[in-house]
């Protein structure tokens, strides 16, 4: 006698809010075309359960000056445009980004800090430089955040950038000056559920929709930490599709910044043979890092490497293929 | 489905006699129900409460073991969807797979580097599990020879893999008591390969090409001619699909307690993908989600290491983050006039640390507070690693009786602690080191 078996369906209650990034000149903006993120019915890439609106989409960081404390390996496959943010979105483009990363520096690499004015001319001609959407990110101290993400914020009204990091120490300013420029957030929080839910409750509590606000639950890669995030982007994602509206935001990992940090992903010398050779271990350290996160519910990776690039759009491709 | 600890109670002696180890039979009922205690702990349980219980109580993913001796490893008897619910218990082996018709001087050169591979991280030795023989050449001979070949070289457990049951069976008698997986039974073949699994006592692959029904079909049919250690294929070679099959496999087993698919999944990361890129991303895929033996078609140390490392971050245990003991140690012989340092006993901290020392070859002692196994800030921030925690390891492990100073370095990331903690150690003076380990020999090198 033949055997059925009946798939086990879950049946979600809730979906992940759906968000757009850039706007087009008909928008208010300047971006050659929109990209929208969110809208899952279901668990990463579980066709057979529910929908995926829209596809994962992969950024690629560009810095606001040279990086010269990044990994030999990322300053090998870059090459000259690491001295030109303008050219190296461009470039960025060209080989497939999805949506441009600017970080903005705190200061460069002879120790110049950064002034707002700055921060402002860099956005002007990133945005100048490619047509995509752009995600916003400031030093990563509170204060300087705010600093330069506000002269960012008014130096490109209505192009819906993401700003970031909007965090519980500095979500007021951020999202001030994401409401009077016309502007998303990118909400950080430490990897723990709860404090996710509430800097999306005290965001929304300003009256910026929650179209207009993406998830960073904090990255660990690979080896440092990547089970926190893995896990606690898997609870967001079954507490979102559970019903729990503080938590349906789409999420946002800097895979390549936390990939590429590590001694694993910079030194060649001086390390076991076991670990073998530098790039090639570099390059899977950010391609499972990615990977691993993409299946926990990532809906923007944010990468370094070029070659990187080119095996997560395939997976996510694969991955979407049904 | 599942009992309660109270069902399994009403099936228990109730006696209290503490046989099994457990203080009441209501305990050692809840453990049952659990799954942390085996019925055969109870050597009082009558018959019929026995085979109520054992259908009960058997784990929903059976456990399969692969290999013996000191290589032996074990998959399967998973009881979570995800790791935040509980843990995920036994790593999936990692194999990787040679042929019969390959070059036996390039087969042995494979077979050396995944054997004498091991690469160690937070005090942990990492290692592939298996190698997968292939018997590509059709004929039962050559694999015999082959497989004959490859064990003189390695004490690595086999999974051997034909659709013809007389290369297996020729495999098999010259593989001996080594307990291997074979690979697999099909709609074709079943019939005999259940007659040599079951003769050999060895674990059973079993293929479908057509799906789950086929899969159930033919482990019904071969748990019904005697096999009972199954590993299970469920066919797609195709990256999205095969997380479909996976994730409802592994759902079927734990959510509708369906016995005949709750085996181990055996997965081919070499056949979803047609580059080295493409099966780094299939193997990470599978570890994440619920394969217990995974196949290789490629080794390099470069991609070995991130695997590895990633199994082992999954598989740590969520409540239960590794770390290192308590405790005063020491680096290139130090003396009482050598600095030192304080950090977590998380255990990717300590060894951070611990490598830097010791590789900067200064003297010098690390003192290791209990932090619960966190990271220096995620303990800070939760509160673990306080002035009040340094000051009572200082004191526990009598640091000032080691050093003719009264200083002690604190991680740069807690410089905030300074003042506090020169209150809670009266006499001693507060530094702050570099915010990560692999600043700190410049630092010290500088004090």
């Amino acid at each position: 006698m033949p055997v059925t078996v009946e798939i086990p369906k879950e049946r979600w209650t809730g979906s992940i809010r759906e968000v757009t990034l850039g706007a087009t000149a008909e928008q208010g903006g300047t971006r050659a075309k929109t990209v929208t993120v969110g809208g899952e019915t279901t668990l990463p890439f579980l066709h057979f359960e529910g929908e995926m609106p829209h596809t994962p989409i992969v950024g690629i960081e560009v810095q606001d000056s040279y990086p010269a404390d990044w990994s030999p390996v990322l300053l090998a496959a870059w090459g000259d445009v690491l001295n030109d943010p303008a050219a190296w979105a461009k470039k960025a483009e060209e080989i497939g980004a999805d949506v441009i990363m600017l970080k903005v520096r705190g200061a460069d690499a002879d120790g110049n800090a950064t002034s707002p004015e700055q921060a402002a001319a860099v956005i002007q001609s990133v945005l100048q430089a490619t047509g995509l959407p752009i995600i916003v990110r400031g030093p990563g101290q509170a204060e300087l955040d705010n600093k330069l993400l506000v002269a960012v914020a008014e130096a490109a009204p209505g192009e819906r950038l993401a700003l970031g990091l909007c965090e519980d120490k500095n979500y007021r300013t951020i999202v001030a000056a994401a409401l009077a420029h016309d502007h998303l957030v990118v909400a950080s929080s430490p990897i723990d559920v709860n404090l996710a839910k509430q800097l999306n409750i005290l965001i929304s509590d300003m009256r910026l929709p929650l179209e207009r606000v993406l998830m960073d639950p904090t990255t660990g890669a690979l080896g440092y930490g990547i089970e926190y995030s893995y896990s606690v982007m898997e609870r967001l994602r079954v507490a979102a599709l559970t019903g729990d509206g503080m938590t349906q935001q789409p999420m946002v990992c800097f895979v390549g910044e936390e990939s590429w940090r590590q001694k694993e992903s910079r030194t060649a010398e001086g390390v076991p043979a076991e670990w073998g050779d530098i790039e090639k271990r570099g390059i899977t350290w950010e391609i499972a890092t990615a990977t691993a996160l993409l299946e926990s519910g990532a809906d923007i990776v944010v990468l370094r490497h070029p070659e990187t690039v080119d095996v997560v759009h395939e997976t996510i491709s694969k991955l979407m293929a049904h | 489905m599942a009992l309660s600890g109270l069902q399994i109670y009403k099936l228990l002696p109730k006696t209290n006699c503490k046989d099994c180890g457990y203080p009441t039979c209501l305990a050692f009922a809840m453990k049952l129900a659990a799954k942390q205690a085996s019925l055969d702990d109870c050597p009082h349980v009558s018959a019929e409460a026995k085979e109520a219980l054992s259908a009960a109580s058997a784990p929903p993913i059976r456990l399969v073991k692969v290999g013996t001796g000191a290589r032996e490893f074990q998959v399967g008897n998973e009881t979570v969807m995800f790791r935040h619910e509980k843990t995920f218990f036994h790593h999936p082996g990692l194999a990787l797979r040679v042929k019969d018709t390959e070059d036996a001087g390039a087969v042995a050169e494979k077979v050396k580097m995944v054997n004498d591979y091991s690469v160690e991280r937070v005090g942990i030795e990492m290692t592939f599990n298996a190698i997968a023989i292939e018997n590509a050449s059709g004929d039962p001979g050559t694999y015999a020879d082959a497989v004959k070949a490859v064990r003189s070289q390695t004490a690595l457990p086999f999974v051997l893999m034909s659709d013809d049951v007389d290369a297996l069976k020729a495999a098999l008698d010259v593989e001996g008591d080594h307990k291997p997986v074979l690979y697999a039974a099909t709609v074709d073949n079943w019939e005999a390969m259940a007659g040599l699994a079951k003769g050999k006592q060895v674990s059973l692959a079993v293929r479908s090409q057509d799906g789950l029904d086929e899969l159930a079909d033919l482990a019904t049919k071969l748990g019904d001619a005697g096999v009972e250690a199954l590993v299970l294929d469920p066919g797609s070679r195709d990256l999205g699909e095969s997380l479909a099959q996976v994730t409802q496999l592994r759902r079927l087993a734990l959510k509708k307690n369906l016995r005949l698919l709750g085996h181990p999944i055996i997965a081919f990361a070499g056949e979803v993908a047609d580059t080295e890129e493409g099966e780094i991303v299939a193997t990470t895929q599978f570890i994440a989600k619920y394969a217990g033996i995974i196949v290789m078609d490629r080794f390099d140390p470069a991609v070995a290491y991130p695997l590895l490392t990633l199994r082992l971050n999954i598989y740590t245990d969520p409540q239960k983050p590794i770390s290192v003991d308590p405790g005063i140690y020491d680096f290139n012989n130090p003396t009482a006039d050598s600095p030192l340092m304080t950090t977590t006993n998380f255990s990717l901290t300590y060894f951070s640390v611990a490598g830097e020392l010791d590789g900067s070859g200064i003297p010098s002692w690390l003192l290791i507070c209990d932090a619960e196994g966190m990271s220096v800030l995620t303990a800070w921030a939760a509160g673990k690693f306080d002035a009040e925690t340094i000051a009572k390891a200082v004191k526990t492990f009598n640091a000032g009786d080691k050093l003719s100073h009264k200083k002690i370095i604190l991680p740069g990331h807690v410089a905030v602690l300074s003042g506090e903690l020169e209150e809670e150690l009266p006499g001693w003076e507060i530094l702050v080191g570099p915010r990560e380990a692999v600043d700190l020999p410049a630092y010290l090198k500088q004090l």
